[in-house]
């Protein structure tokens, strides 16, 4: 393992500080039929006691409690409550516009910070985590959270943005740490494809003081992160307002397709405490489990 | 180099770059400044949106200006150019020739014309030309080539001749000079130009440099009714000024001194301006010369006067000579002793009495005459004596002029004569008339008490009313006067004893002796006078109007001092022939003052006020700074100066304003040279407003104050200049003042300063430093010197003497050097010594004397400069070092002295307190 994941595991394990453990709400069954530490809420193979049950035809022998059964004349079988593990696959962006700002914290480092803190909050809830980019199976474990540890210490994409996309095997929760600066036109599809399969999303926009307010004045040339795209301003001031207009409305879109899509988003700034947005994102995953 | 005004430019050619800058200024405006990149991820958003403002394409107008004026000031600050360029004449192939016109009319701006020579001599010198220095007074210049430090020595020691300058003269002789590559002229601005410019412009470029002002000068003074006359000249085209005029003569204990002094003010363009001056004939028979004073001195300004206005001579002739004891009925005593205080009275024998070249004849009771005695003295009334007779027994007795008219008596006299109030007449003594008016005696009082028993009477001729000056009551004359070619013959009706009258007991007869004093013209006028006697100079004028003695001058005749005007073989000055004495001025009465014109095409100048001074290092450090401004500039305008850095931009330029400020205040709060002068020992000297001198001083105190260091426990700090009309002299143990002829006398409350310090222990060492110029007697300075200390409270004063503390305050001296040796150095007057103990003993007053006076130039001798290097050069060779080291000994027993007074005087006592301890 790398220092740098090291580091990056550290840094985690200081924002997980405190946190009770986090379980996941075992809603989605069908596919995913892992044991874990979530009750389903109905008998099937588990470790806690579900219900005892007259026997009927058909059962094994070795089935009946005999403890019960001698209580009364009936035989009983004793059941086990079904428990099986969510699967959360955290999506972080792995596009080049997260290495901004140049001097400071990156998104990047913040987003990948979140990430992992989150899902060590989750493995330790007994959850198994997957990784969408790179791709990573689903797992649980203290070595997933290495795993995942390394895998974002060293992704960087090549793309100038990125749009979250349907993870591979259906995970009960997508959760999607990145700063929403794509296009609208590859941005909408890509929500609306998620929406359509159902992908419950939890969607939290990472970005940089200087991204809302624009600080900027005189004539200056702005360029993508690659230095693909550039774009000259006159006056910058003067774009100020139109900028902030824009960036508004990016917002009011997400925050309009969560609420129909019954998704949950946020807004979180690298300036801000990473505690604050660990806590929402601990939260809004423990509602959807309820 | 071209020259704009007061700039000029050493490499004009680099001027032509300044035609590139509107192509620069095009560039500047194409060219918009570079955009800053940024990274933005927000890019996306941006994409699209217009911006309403924008930045200003092209640089701002003044950014442009900015940089435009950068680019000028490179420009203009590498073509070298020079504030107060000095011409280029010196510049250049060939020898320099510098000519000075060193007349009179130079005497009055001598230092300023000296320091214009000397600046052009340093300027020559650095571009290593020889250079030819003519002052065109001198009788023979010195026309040989040097070097031009070698004339600076030449320079210091030329002196204003008293003479016009010889320009016709010199141009003959520029023929000898082939190697001439230009020339400078340093012109009074007065007078022909002898065609000495076209003679220098044949040699190669001429420069003319122009005095501001032109000299005065004072026509010879005359007496007219009774009233100093004289004019005070000056050329055309002059401003309206006001000129003390000064009348100099010598008081009743013989000492020289102004006795009157009057403004003369000149309107513009008056040429010729009458000035009449009103004297007691005491004093008027005391005054020697008139000048202008101060700063308009110069021999030109200074006019001498002779015979003609001095005390009359007076020939007292009678024909009775008296015995022994008779002294009150001696027919001359009356007369001698009215006459004594205001004529110089001569009594020889008649037949001599012309001898004596009197002014005035007088005759008491003569009657006759030889032939010969009367034709001489007949010439001399025509020629404008003036004869007065008194009556007597004699001319009563005699019958001249009673039947034909007499040149030598103003009427005719009837026979006898005739007596009043006597015990044999029947008439009373008569009583005079009122005197008529217009005549000689109109305006004396008329005494009560004059009665006249005796008298000769007049033949009533028809003119004899017109030729009665006095009558008495019943109209008989009593004084008759006729004029006789242009002298005048008057005759008194009575005796010059109180016999025939009491008018000589009365103060009527002295009036009246001094009326006729007065109007008697001086004996001889004119050329003639002159002519066919040989004139020795008794005493001859400097240029400067100063009054010499003569040195080895010949005899001059008379014809040449009538004919021709002041030259090197005649220098102006008192002539005397036998008793007759002559007054030589170098104007005369038909002088009159004409400015200098130039013929066209000569270039010309006035002096340089200042220095040249090279403005490449602060024109280009302004570019500089331009350049430091246009970064800022445009940093800012990029946006690249983060506000922290404005912010520390305005901090810093807020802080260099404050600082400013904080010094302004400071230097009202505390005096920095107070604290200076206070906090170490600094000598200090006069501030004379010479650069040269005052250069020369602080090297000489400097150079001083090591030697001092090196050698004594004194240990003063760097000197400092003080200037007496400002500074507060308290703090400066020494003061050294060298004198100049340029510096005016301290004002009233500089006096009392001086004096304040003076008497609280303060020393000034005055300083005339013309020693080589004095020739044995007292130099030009001394003049000077007495003008600026005159008012100050000075004590009297002795030479050194050889026992003064002086002699052995450090090193034991008997002589005090400077650059020049021998003069005398003067110093407060002692205490005659008392013997005490065997040894005599000046019992000197505690403090030190407040004066050392002398003329050596010891601050030339000590001056150093900053590398330790002696400045002025001392004597020759190894006796000059000598000299050196004896006039630095001289500097360091002056501070030991000024620091620890009579101290070494009581070494005297040593002796006996050795006896006393040892018993």
């Amino acid at each position: 393992m790398s220092s740098s994941s090291e580091a990056l595991q550290a840094t985690a394990r200081r924002a997980t500080g405190g946190l009770p453990p986090l379980l996941a709400q075992a809603e989605r069954l069908a596919a995913t039929v892992v044991l874990g530490d979530h009750g389903r809420r109905r008998a099937g193979m588990g470790e806690e006691f579900w219900q005892y049950r007259q026997a009927i035809a058909g059962d094994a022998a070795s089935t009946i409690d005999w403890r019960r059964s001698a209580r009364s004349d009936a035989a009983f079988v004793r059941q086990t409550e079904w428990s099986a593990a969510q699967t959360v696959t955290l999506s972080v962006d792995p596009a080049l516009s997260m290495d901004y700002p140049q001097q400071g914290e990156t998104k990047r480092a913040r987003a990948a910070v979140l990430g992992c803190a989150l899902s060590l909050l989750l493995v330790r809830g007994g959850e198994r985590v997957a990784l969408a980019h790179p791709a990573l199976p689903a797992g649980g474990g203290r070595m997933q959270v290495d795993r995942i540890a390394e895998m974002l210490s060293i992704s960087q994409g090549r793309d100038e943005y990125s749009v979250p996309v349907m993870p591979n095997d259906h995970s009960g929760l997508l959760v999607v740490l990145s700063d929403f600066l794509a296009p609208d036109e590859v941005l909408v599809p890509a929500l609306d494809r998620l929406a359509t399969q159902g992908q419950r999303v939890v969607m939290l926009q990472v970005m940089d003081q200087s991204e809302e307010a624009f600080p900027f004045d005189g004539r200056t040339e702005f360029r993508s992160m690659s230095g693909a795209i550039s774009f000259e301003a006159q006056r910058a001031r003067s774009l100020r307002d139109g900028y902030q207009a824009r960036l508004a409305a990016r917002r009011d879109m997400l925050r309009t397709r969560a609420r129909l899509s019954g998704w949950s988003f946020n807004v979180h700034r690298v300036q801000d405490p990473a505690g604050t947005a660990l806590l929402w994102l601990h939260r809004v995953i423990e509602g959807e489990r309820r | 180099m071209l020259s704009l005004g007061a700039i000029g430019f050493v490499t004009p050619l680099l001027l032509a770059a300044l035609v590139a800058l509107p192509a620069l200024w095009w560039l500047l405006r194409a060219t918009p400044p570079a955009p800053v990149r940024r990274m933005f991820p927000g890019i996306s958003l941006l994409l699209g949106l217009q911006d309403a403002e924008r930045m200003p394409a092209r640089t701002p107008w003044w950014l442009l200006a900015l940089r435009i004026a950068m680019l000028a000031m490179a420009i203009l600050g590498l073509s070298g150019p020079l504030l107060n360029p000095a011409s280029d004449v010196e510049q250049g192939d060939g020898a320099l020739l510098i000519v000075m016109d060193g007349g009179w009319a130079s005497a009055s701006n001598w230092s300023a014309r000296r320091q214009e020579a000397r600046q052009i001599l340093q300027r020559a010198g650095r571009s290593g030309r020889a250079v030819h220095l003519v002052s065109l007074a001198d009788a023979e210049p010195d026309l040989a080539p040097r070097a031009a430090a070698d004339w600076l020595g030449v320079l210091d020691d030329m002196q204003p001749m008293a003479w016009a300058p010889d320009r016709a003269g010199f141009a003959e002789q520029l023929d000898a000079l082939d190697d001439i590559g230009a020339s400078i002229w340093i012109t009074d601005g007065l007078g022909d130009d002898g065609g000495l410019p076209d003679a220098l412009a044949a040699l190669g470029r001429v420069e003319v440099v122009m005095p501001t002002q032109t000299a005065l000068a004072l026509a010879p003074a005359r007496f007219e009714d009774g009233q100093l006359v004289t004019h005070v000249l000056r050329a055309p085209n002059a401003a309206p000024q006001v000129v003390p005029l000064q009348v100099i003569g010598t008081d009743a204990a013989g000492v020289e001194r102004v006795l009157d002094q009057v403004e003369v003010t000149l309107g513009a363009d008056e040429v010729r301006n009458r000035v009449a001056i009103d004297l007691p004939l005491e004093l008027r028979n005391r005054v020697t010369r008139l000048v202008l004073a101060a700063p308009y001195r110069s021999a030109g300004a200074t006019v001498l006067t002779d015979d003609a206005l001095q005390r009359r001579r007076i020939a007292l002739v009678s024909s009775a000579r008296s015995g022994e004891g008779q002294s009150l009925t001696e027919p001359l005593h009356y007369l001698r002793t009215a006459l004594t205080p205001v004529a110089e009275v001569v009594e020889p024998l008649l037949s001599e009495v012309l001898d004596a070249a009197p002014d005035i004849v007088m005759l008491a009771d003569v009657a006759n005459f030889s032939d010969d005695e009367r034709n001489a003295l007949q010439d001399w009334v025509r020629d404008g004596g003036m004869l007065v007779r008194f009556a007597g027994p004699r001319m009563a007795a005699s019958t001249v002029g009673q039947m034909e008219r007499d040149p030598l008596l103003p009427v005719r006299l009837r026979e006898g004569g005739r007596n009043l109030g006597g015990a044999m007449s029947w008439g009373d003594p008569k009583r005079l008339r009122p005197f008529p008016q217009g005549t000689l005696f109109d305006g004396l009082a008329l005494p009560e008490d004059v009665d006249v028993v005796s008298q000769v009477m007049a033949q009533p001729d028809p003119d004899l009313a017109e030729r009665t000056l006095v009558a008495l009551e019943d109209g008989t004359p009593l004084v008759t006067a006729r004029d006789e070619g242009r002298g005048r013959v008057i005759l008194f009706h009575v005796t010059a004893t109180p016999r025939w009258s009491s008018l000589p007991l009365s103060g009527l007869f002295l009036e009246m002796l001094d009326r006729i004093a007065r109007v008697a013209q001086s004996g001889e006028q004119g050329a003639q006078a002159l002519t066919g006697a040989i004139w020795t100079p008794e005493r001859v004028l400097n240029g400067m109007g100063d009054i010499m003695d003569v040195q080895r001058l010949a005899g001059v005749s008379g014809e040449r001092l009538a004919d021709a005007a002041p030259a090197p073989d005649a220098p102006p000055g008192l002539y005397r022939a036998g008793v007759r004495g002559h007054a030589y001025n170098v104007t005369d009465d038909a002088t009159s003052l004409q400015a200098l014109e130039l013929p066209a095409g000569i270039a010309s100048r006035g002096y340089a006020v200042r220095a040249e001074q090279d403005l490449t290092g602060p024109v280009l450090a302004g570019a500089l700074i331009l350049l430091l401004v246009d970064i800022l500039a445009t940093l800012a305008l990029g946006g690249r100066l983060r506000p922290a850095a404005r912010a520390g931009m305005t901090g810093l330029a807020l802080m260099l304003f404050m600082g400013a400020q904080d010094v302004k205040a400071q230097s009202v709060r505390d005096d920095p040279g107070a604290i200076y002068a206070t906090s170490e020992t600094v000598l200090a000297y006069i501030r004379t407003g010479d650069v040269e001198v005052d250069r020369i001083s602080r090297a000489g105190l400097t150079g001083l104050s090591t030697v001092l260091t090196q050698r004594t426990a004194i240990e003063p700090a760097p000197p400092v200049a003080v200037d007496i009309e400002r500074d507060e002299l308290a703090f400066y143990p020494l003061l050294y003042w060298p004198i100049t002829d340029a510096q005016a006398p301290p004002g009233p409350e500089a006096v009392v300063r001086i004096n304040t310090y003076l008497r609280s222990g303060g020393m000034i060492l005055f300083d005339t430093r013309d020693t080589h110029l004095a020739g044995g007697s007292e130099g030009p300075g001394n003049a000077q010197l007495r003008r600026l200390a005159g008012q100050l409270d000075l004590p009297s004063l002795e030479r050194i003497p050889a026992d003064h503390v002086m002699t052995r305050a450090f090193y034991l001296l008997d002589d005090y050097p400077g650059r020049y040796v021998g003069a005398p150095v003067w110093a407060e007057a002692s205490l005659a010594p008392v013997d005490l103990d065997g040894v005599p003993f000046r019992n000197l007053n505690d403090g030190v004397s407040p004066v050392i006076i002398g003329g050596n130039d010891w601050a030339g001798a000590w001056a150093m400069d900053d590398q330790g290097s002696f400045i002025r050069p001392v004597g020759r060779g190894v006796s000059g070092e000598r000299q050196r080291e004896m006039a630095f000994r001289f500097g360091v027993n002056l501070v030991m002295y000024v620091m620890t007074g009579n101290y070494k005087s009581d070494q005297v006592h040593v002796p006996a307190l050795l006896e006393r301890l040892g018993q």
